[in-house]
């Protein structure tokens, strides 16, 4: 039997990890050369065009050190973004060992600060790795400074490697081999396994990916979710080696898959136990907690015929996305949908874009919102996220909204255009820390509704990339919000609707009508578009009347041609939603949330 | 081709209101890809050099070799291009022989042919009327010099006149002009002014085509630099309503979006087939078929079609059999391109059918007359968009 080595990579954005697991996925020879994709373990199309993993994933890695002894190694994978701390975490709690990737030529950023602090708090064995040392601007020694003064770890245990190049890996492996504990687990315990990942198959129901700590399963064996108590028979249980292979039996210790034909999606939850229905554990494993969403959004199918078919995937969705919350929501404008909370707004681009290319779903989101409090004059508080429930202005005493400590990280020389950033944001009481020379840590109180659309964008504009970002949120502050509602030839298209702050609500309101004048097409009459505050209009813009096409001549038979031309201009029509008479397409209810380019 | 001359004219029948695709004779046209050069707004298909011609005329006739009887007769045959009239008389002669043995047609039978004024003298219009041509259509463009000169033509105003003038000498009685509006920098009141010089002509058929611009033309990349003053959309709503307006006073029928006839007798019988779905058969680099169920279109290029058909295969370059739901868009985008409009049947007795009749009516774009839905000047000006009010 092989030995059993359980951990994860863990790092900032861009700093290499998934370069360093095809690396080590190539070198212990789990695929051949010849199979050998690019960023193996990131299997979505999003996750290779982004750069970055999304969803975690796993894969047990053969190992034979020099001396012949055979270890097997389960690399599990993370999300490498601040929006997935909860998956983050889930997954480390099924580990031993981490290895902290760290860029040798930019060092220690926010991100990595953030992914130290949960490592630790699970205990886990930190194995500091300097990642591109090939690069002509890779300064070891800086970056050993910095893990030395910042992350408090010593630099000199730290690796060395270049994962590009494939330097340093066998330096990589022997260090997992002897400084990550072997896992301890009681094989005769009552069986304890940590959900820490699921996805759906068509064919075969639900796939948990699992961390057994007690006990053993296998196929036959009827299996208990501890949060929920649902049974299931297990059909098969395995391992991941980029391919699931069946095993007869996963033990504590080991990192595998099961499938118990699950179809009932809701039932599984990351974070939550298995364990064995006729002989269960006492107590689930720590550290399941339902997630708590910070933005919100509406999701609507573009067209309405398509409500049932958006509702059976996002059931489907939410099993390999554990963070995801919705509920049903309905609109005026657009018919049935579901109103979602998202972990951030990069998790919210995230389930819009799997939606619409991974499970083919045509959809329109609403502006996103964060949950404000509203005190009535009957003394009541009121939690509202969604612009629909915004009560009504007359009984409010008083408003809040959350704030976040928001944390950058950049050069010295982009202080000035961060600060300004910030200001405009309503940022207040600006701290700073200079952590090492040349590099400054500004630190603010913010809305989070200020971060929720375009913010990491700006950032990164602004510091020509080089600002790092994460925030958390802290408390709720007195805040002066209003709710501008946008109306088109008199009527009020719901979906547009935002809870706005009063100083921020006529910039908006502008660029909302000059976005819609340019999304919708022209029809036979004149439009107008308004933002308005209650009855008061504090934004608008017309769109006139079309009155002639190109009247092109039709001869020469070429019918087939024009006729495609009409079909597509019929399926763009399809997908356009009807306020009143007026002909809405998706693309409008997306210009709406783009950035702003100044 | 038993009487080319003889049906055409006065004593033309009737024009059926919607052919029944299988009843209906069928039209036949030949692309004839020759041109001495390239016009800046023209996407047509052409080659600068009648080198090939002789070649070209061979494989057209192999072409028709191929289909047999698949069409039971015709009764139009349209040369376009292209330039036809560039063509030698031998070349020609030898392709109107070819198409006569090997198809049957009618007995009155409209053969047109296209030409361009600069290509039309006295003997080469007695020519074509000696081979059976009837029907000339005239690329005239406009009378004004300057206008022609931004269009790249190569005849004049005058060359024009003359043209007309040989056409008649040579004894045609029916002559169609081809003209264009909306030029770059072309007033209404030029533009009434040709329209003024042409009526002194006394043509039976006129095609007022809006300057489009086509992908890949020189003009269309001009228009993307902003170097061509084209009118606005209101003005070119204008030019349009003026031109129908004032060819009707004169006695004209305006009985497609771009056509009017001096009478219905000379509406293009041949371009009707299009719009009513009767079946027509196109000879030639890169023409169009339809059968009264597939439409089929050729190799574009004269080199790759000519290797086809001497190959002995089919040059055509693909094909497709339209669904229910795509013959009735056709039917709706072509039917509101005419006069008679289409069949209210066509529209479907749905709720949102009647809605959208309803809605149309009440916008002045269509009319019901006769259990048809009928389009207005208002309607046409939108003619690509009513079919999606239908849908």
């Amino acid at each position: 039997m092989p030995k059993i080595r359980n951990f994860s990579i863990i790092a900032h954005i861009d700093h290499g990890k998934s370069t360093l697991a095809d690396r080590l996925i190539q070198t212990t020879g789990l695929v051949s050369e010849r199979e050998f994709r690019d960023q193996i373990l990131d299997t979505m199309d999003l996750e290779r065009e982004r750069g970055i993993t999304i969803k975690s994933n796993t894969v047990t890695l053969p190992y034979v050190r020099p001396n012949g002894e055979e270890y097997a190694l389960n690399l599990i994978d993370t999300p490498g973004h601040v929006d997935f701390s909860y998956e983050v975490s889930r997954a480390l709690a099924s580990c031993e060992g981490v290895l902290l990737l760290v860029d040798a030529s930019q060092g220690v950023e926010a991100q990595t600060l953030a992914n130290l602090y949960v490592a630790m708090e699970h205990d886990l064995t930190i194995i500091p790795v300097i990642n591109k040392i090939d690069l002509p601007s890779a300064d070891v020694e800086r970056v050993k400074g910095e893990i030395e003064n910042e992350l408090a770890l010593d630099a000199d245990q730290a690796v060395l490697c270049s994962a590009k190049e494939g330097m340093g890996i066998q330096d990589v492996l022997e260090a997992i081999v002897e400084r990550i504990p072997e896992p301890q687990g009681d094989l005769e315990a009552p069986l304890a396994a940590l959900i820490f990942d699921a996805h759906y198959d068509s064919f075969r129901g639900a796939i948990i990916a699992c961390r057994v700590f007690d006990g053993s399963v296998k196929a036959g064996d009827r299996i208990r979710f501890m949060s929920n108590g649902a049974v299931h028979k297990v059909e098969e249980v395995g391992v991941m080696r980029l391919k699931r292979e069946p095993r007869k039996v996963l033990k504590a210790g080991e990192v595998g898959y099961i499938i118990a034909g699950i179809k009932t999606v809701s039932d599984v939850s990351i974070g939550d136990t298995i364990t064995l229905d006729e002989d269960p554990v006492a107590d689930p494993l720590p550290g399941f907690r339902e997630v708590k969403p910070v933005v919100f959004s509406s999701i609507y199918p573009v067209s309405s015929d398509d409500y049932p078919s958006l509702a059976a995937t996002l059931e489907k969705y939410k099993l390999n996305d554990a963070a995801l919350v919705y509920q049903k929501d309905s609109s005026a404008a657009l018919g049935q949908g579901f109103r979602c909370g998202f972990l951030g707004l990069l998790h919210l681009e995230i389930v819009q874009e799997r939606l619409e290319r991974e499970f083919d779903q045509s959809i329109i989101m609403t502006v996103p919102s964060v949950q404000y409090r509203f005190t009535l004059d009957t003394g009541e508080t009121v939690t509202v996220e969604n612009p629909q429930y915004y009560p009504d202005p007359v009984h409010i005493q008083s408003t809040e909204e959350p704030f976040i400590r928001a944390s950058i990280l950049c050069p010295e020389r982009y202080m000035g255009t961060v600060m300004k950033l910030c200001t405009e944001r309503r940022g207040q009481n600006p701290r700073f820390n200079v952590p090492i020379p040349g590099r400054v840590e500004i630190i603010f109180d913010m809305p989070l509704a200020e971060v929720i659309y375009d913010f990491y964008d700006r950032l990164k504009t602004v510091t020509q990339g080089y600002g790092s970002f994460d925030y958390e949120v802290t408390d709720y502050r007195p805040s002066d919000l209003v709710k501008v509602d946008f109306l088109v030839n008199g009527e009020r298209v719901d979906a547009l609707s935002i809870i706005v702050h009063r100083d921020r609500a006529r910039a908006w309101a502008v660029q909302v009508c000059d976005r819609l004048k340019e999304e919708i097409p022209r029809h036979q009459f004149k439009i107008a578009i308004q933002g308005a505050i209650g009855t008061k209009i504090i934004a608008r813009s017309t769109i006139s009347a079309f009155r002639k096409d190109v009247t092109a001549k039709c001869y020469g038979g070429d019918i087939t041609r024009k006729r495609k031309l009409l079909e597509k201009q019929k399926k763009g029509k399809k997908r356009m939603k009807m306020v009143g008479a007026v002909s809405i397409p998706q693309s409008a209810f997306v210009a709406v949330l783009k950035t702003d380019k100044e | 081709m038993v009487s080319p001359h003889g049906g055409n004219g006065a004593k033309a029948q009737a024009i059926p209101q919607d052919a029944v695709a299988s009843n209906a004779p069928a039209g036949l046209y030949v692309h004839v890809p020759f041109c001495r050069g390239k016009c800046p707004y023209c996407d047509f298909y052409s080659e600068p050099s009648p080198a090939l011609a002789s070649r070209w005329v061979d494989g057209v006739l192999r072409e028709a070799d191929l289909y047999g009887d698949l069409f039971s007769r015709f009764d139009t045959l349209y040369l376009g291009g292209g330039t036809p009239s560039f063509l030698s008389g031998e070349d020609l002669g030898r392709l109107l022989s070819g198409l006569q043995r090997r198809f049957r047609w009618e007995s009155s039978v409209e053969i047109t042919l296209e030409a361009n004024p600069d290509d039309v003298t006295p003997e080469k219009a007695a020519l074509w009327w000696d081979l059976g041509i009837n029907r000339l259509s005239l690329g005239v463009q406009s009378l004004d010099d300057a206008m022609l000169g931004v269009l790249g033509r190569r005849h004049t105003a005058a060359q024009a006149a003359a043209a007309v003038e040989a056409a008649r000498q040579a004894g045609f009685t029916n002559l169609g002009l081809d003209l264009m509006w909306g030029l770059p920098g072309q007033s209404l009141a030029q533009w009434r002014e040709t329209m003024e010089s042409v009526l002194a002509f006394s043509p039976e058929h006129l095609s007022c085509y809006e300057l489009t611009l086509e992908k890949g033309t020189v003009f269309y990349q001009m228009a993307c630099r902003g170097d061509l003053s084209l009118p606005s959309q209101a003005q070119s709503r204008l030019f349009f309503t003026a031109t129908s307006r004032f060819l009707r006073q004169r006695g004209y029928v305006h009985y497609e979006i771009s056509n009017f006839a001096r009478g219905d007798v000379f509406r293009s019988r041949h371009n009707q087939k299009y719009w009513r779905h009767v079946p027509y058969l196109g000879l030639g680099p890169s023409a169009h078929s339809f059968d009264g169920r597939r439409r089929w279109w050729n190799a574009r290029s004269v080199e790759t079609y000519c290797e086809m058909v001497e190959a002995g295969g089919w040059p055509v370059a693909g094909r497709e059999i339209p669904g229910p739901e795509e013959r009735r868009l056709e039917a709706l985008m072509l039917g509101f391109r005419t006069r008679e409009g289409v069949p209210l049947a066509l529209v479907g007795d749905t709720d949102r059918a009647r809605r959208a009749v309803t809605t149309t009516v009440s916008q002045g774009l269509l009319e019901v007359q006769r259990q048809r839905l009928r389009p207005t000047l208002a309607g046409w000006l939108v003619a690509n968009r009513l079919p999606l009010l239908f849908d």
